[in-house]
């Protein structure tokens, strides 16, 4: 029995498989080759600085932006299809509401645009406002909401038709902490509740937090894949990080630190050492360059470290 | 200090292309329209249309047409225009008055049997052959013009009428002439008849239709006559179709919005394709417009006695047709700006020129004739001459056809192009 339910899961389609995706605009490659395949169930985090080309491979999943070269496929049916589009929900980065409209009429619309119906089209609403926590406000206009409930209403208004596979691009841009923590319940939630997400940021806690695996793209390609401690052990192994901010950084100061095998950025450095004694080789060679290391902090690394190993960049940058 | 506010503000104005175009475009466009309207040069000033039926065919009365045509003001049709090259018979009483109705010509003239005989004195009470004057009272100019023209070209254009009516007079009051002066006065006379109508070009001033006269003319609204507010109908639909376009184009804005604020992705990322979200937003600003016309007319019903439930088929007929263009048009204006913020200036620049030209402004007949033409590029136009028919001329539905095939047609070629235009909303 274990064995016939594991063969079906096997056999399904995956919610999504993208394989060498490209899209140029004009010069500018924004997505450059990318293959992904997204699990059932799963949380995959899309992890890269702003114009790395996130945005840009979620608008070709749903079919607005037509990729140069690449196929993309949800549950097995092409993007652009009618099938993908009932099963694939879209969270913008944008808030995409009507603003004179009230919760519940957005809800509505879009439901209606999805093809939703009469008690189909009423339990959806429902569903959504109460996932959003907005049943005290759903007669309200969009317009007189805070900023924190218009993102939640921007999520649910990409769940009206029930999705199997959402893609949320930066859900949480722009919003309070207490919001945020909020938005990251209501994902969990769905996660709980077997739905396969894609979830694109720039903020390395939330990837760490909500996704299962992370895809770290720079420059259009996913540069690194797998879980946080995948990433972090096949980039970094059982080493550590230091790092150490120069209070008279030169010239020749990012050239120093790579020839001691680390990665300068802004006036600061990472090293990666295997064993805490290295901290004492690092100081004293610093000293000997005439170099004076204002800060200096043991850490194990995170995704952000392994974003800087990776590209030799901060991820806000 | 204020020079730097000033600075500031040109610099603004300098980025703003919708504001400049509002700021010099619009002013110097209305202008350079009202000038060609009010102000035309000579060579521009629009000529009268009047239909003419010669009924006494006597000298006198081809004497008095020659004058008329020889007028520079007027355009005297003796017959309808030549159709797949055949000329038309003459006018009769019954084809000018239909004439008249169809709204081919403003005025006609019934010249009546017995006018070469009795058709003129000094003073009234005499039993005249009156001309009869047929009026379209929509057009309050072009009757004055023809009454006032007519009185003028009976004195400088027939002097041997005169003559001959001075030569009556003496018989009568002065005890006559003796056979020796008579017999001067007929040759004098005969050179007179000889000589061709005297050439004017000036429009005359307003003329009045009354006995006193020297040519008696008696005067008859054949159009509009029983209506209770004679230009009520017209300004419902000239301003009603204005602001329809206004209308519509904010109606078709919030696709500039939803562009704006990326619920246009969310939109067409569901079951909704361009084409369907395109024709949704036509049948709603079609449906608002609509509903302005509908409101518009019942209020000119209830306040001004607008004779609207005889012509509610009409009404219909034409109101569906106006407010499919005008949708239309809104949506080609919204495709073609990349902002809310273009749309408003551009939008305001082009439905104003439309309606001056158009004759949401002021009356179409008022215009020279090149811009009368020029008119018929816009919906204003056809729309309004639509709308004329129904509640001006009682015409039958059947008869709306020129006016329906127009706007729908625009309509539907506003619409392909628009549609062409938002492919570059539908992907990227």
């Amino acid at each position: 029995m274990a064995s016939a339910s594991a063969d079906l899961i096997a056999s399904s389609p995956l919610p999504l498989r993208i394989e060498g995706l490209i899209k140029r605009f004009g010069e500018l490659t924004a997505v450059a080759g990318v293959s992904l395949d997204v699990n059932a169930g799963e949380c995959m985090g899309l992890l890269g600085p702003n114009g790395a080309g996130k945005s840009t491979l979620i608008r070709s999943i749903v079919g607005r932006v037509i990729p140069d070269a690449g196929k993309v496929t949800v549950f097995g049916e092409p993007a652009d299809s009618p099938g993908a589009r009932m099963t694939l929900g879209w969270v913008p980065q944008d808030l995409a509401l009507y603003p004179r409209l009230t919760c519940r009429e957005n809800l509505e619309s879009f439901g209606l645009y999805h093809g939703l119906r009469r008690q189909a089209l009423k339990s959806a609403v429902a569903w959504c406002l109460d996932w959003a926590a907005l049943q005290d406000r759903a007669d309200e206009p969009v317009k007189r909401l805070s900023g924190g409930m218009k993102r939640r209403l921007n999520m649910a208004a990409g769940l009206i038709h029930r999705p199997r596979l959402v893609l949320m691009d930066e859900p949480t841009v722009g919003v309070d902490p207490q919001s945020r923590q909020r938005i990251f319940e209501m994902i969990e939630k769905l996660h709980g509740e077997g739905m396969s997400i894609i979830y694109t940021t720039h903020y390395m806690e939330e990837a760490e937090r909500l996704c299962d695996r992370v895809a770290i793209i720079d420059h259009g390609r996913i540069i690194a894949l797998g879980s946080k401690d995948e990433l972090v052990d096949n980039t970094f192994s059982s080493r550590s990080q230091v790092l150490t901010r120069f209070a008279n950084a030169g010239d020749g100061v990012a050239a120093w630190v790579k020839q001691h095998g680390g990665v300068y950025d802004a006036g600061a450095a990472q090293f990666t050492i295997e064993h805490a004694s290295e901290i004492a080789r690092l100081l004293d060679a610093a000293a000997k360059a005439g170099y004076e290391l204002a800060d200096v902090s043991l850490r194990k690394p995170n995704l952000e470290s392994v974003f800087l190993q990776l590209t030799g960049r901060e991820l806000r940058d | 200090m204020i020079l730097s506010v000033v600075r500031t503000g040109l610099i603004s104005l300098r980025r703003d292309r919708g504001a400049l175009a509002l700021s010099f475009i619009l002013p110097i466009a209305f202008f350079s329209i009202f000038a060609v309207i009010f102000g035309a040069r000579r060579d521009t000033t629009p000529k009268v249309d009047v239909v003419v039926v010669d009924e006494d065919r006597s000298q006198t009365s081809q004497k008095l047409i020659q004058g008329l045509e020889s007028e520079g003001s007027l355009r005297v049709r003796l017959r309808p225009a030549t159709k797949q090259g055949v000329e038309q018979p003459e006018y009769t009483a019954e084809t000018g008055e239909a004439a008249v109705k169809a709204g081919e010509a403003p005025v006609a003239l019934i010249i009546p049997r017995g006018f070469g005989e009795n058709g003129m004195s000094f003073g009234g009470g005499e039993n005249k052959a009156a001309i009869r004057l047929l009026k379209d009272s929509s057009d309050m100019i072009a009757p004055q013009v023809v009454a006032g023209l007519l009185q003028k070209v009976a004195i400088t254009s027939m002097p041997d009428v005169m003559a001959e009516l001075g030569s009556k007079y003496m018989d009568r009051y002065a005890g006559g002439f003796t056979p020796e002066q008579r017999k001067r006065i007929d040759a004098g006379l005969e050179q007179l008849r000889k000589q061709p109508p005297a050439r004017s070009g000036g429009a005359a001033a307003g003329g009045a239709s009354n006995d006193a006269m020297l040519i008696s003319v008696t005067t008859r609204d054949v159009v509009g006559e029983n209506k209770h507010s004679p230009m009520v109908s017209f300004y419902a639909a000239a301003i009603g179709v204005m602001f329809l376009l206004f209308t519509a184009s904010g109606a078709s804005g919030s696709l500039l919005d939803e562009a704006e604020s990326g619920t246009l992705d969310r939109v067409l990322s569901s079951h909704v394709t361009m084409g369907k979200l395109l024709a949704g937003k036509l049948l709603y600003s079609g449906l608002l417009a609509f509903s302005q016309l509908v409101l518009m007319f019942l209020w000119a019903w209830l306040v001004f006695k607008l004779d609207f439930l005889p012509h509610l088929l009409g009404f219909v007929v034409m109101g569906l047709s106006t407010a499919f263009a005008v949708g239309a048009f809104g949506m080609l204006l919204a495709s073609l700006c990349q902002t809310r913020a273009q749309l408003g200036p551009l939008s305001t620049l082009v439905i104003l020129i439309m309606s001056s030209v158009g004759g949401s402004m002021f009356p179409r007949f008022l215009m020279p004739h090149a811009m009368q033409q020029a008119g018929l590029l816009t919906i204003n136009a056809w729309a309004i001459d639509g709308f004329t028919k129904v509640f001006w001329r009682d015409e039958p539905v059947s008869h709306l056809w020129p006016q329906v095939l127009v706007l729908l047609t625009v309509g539907v070629a506003l619409f392909a192009v628009a549609r062409r235009l938002a492919r570059r909303w539908e992907y990227t």
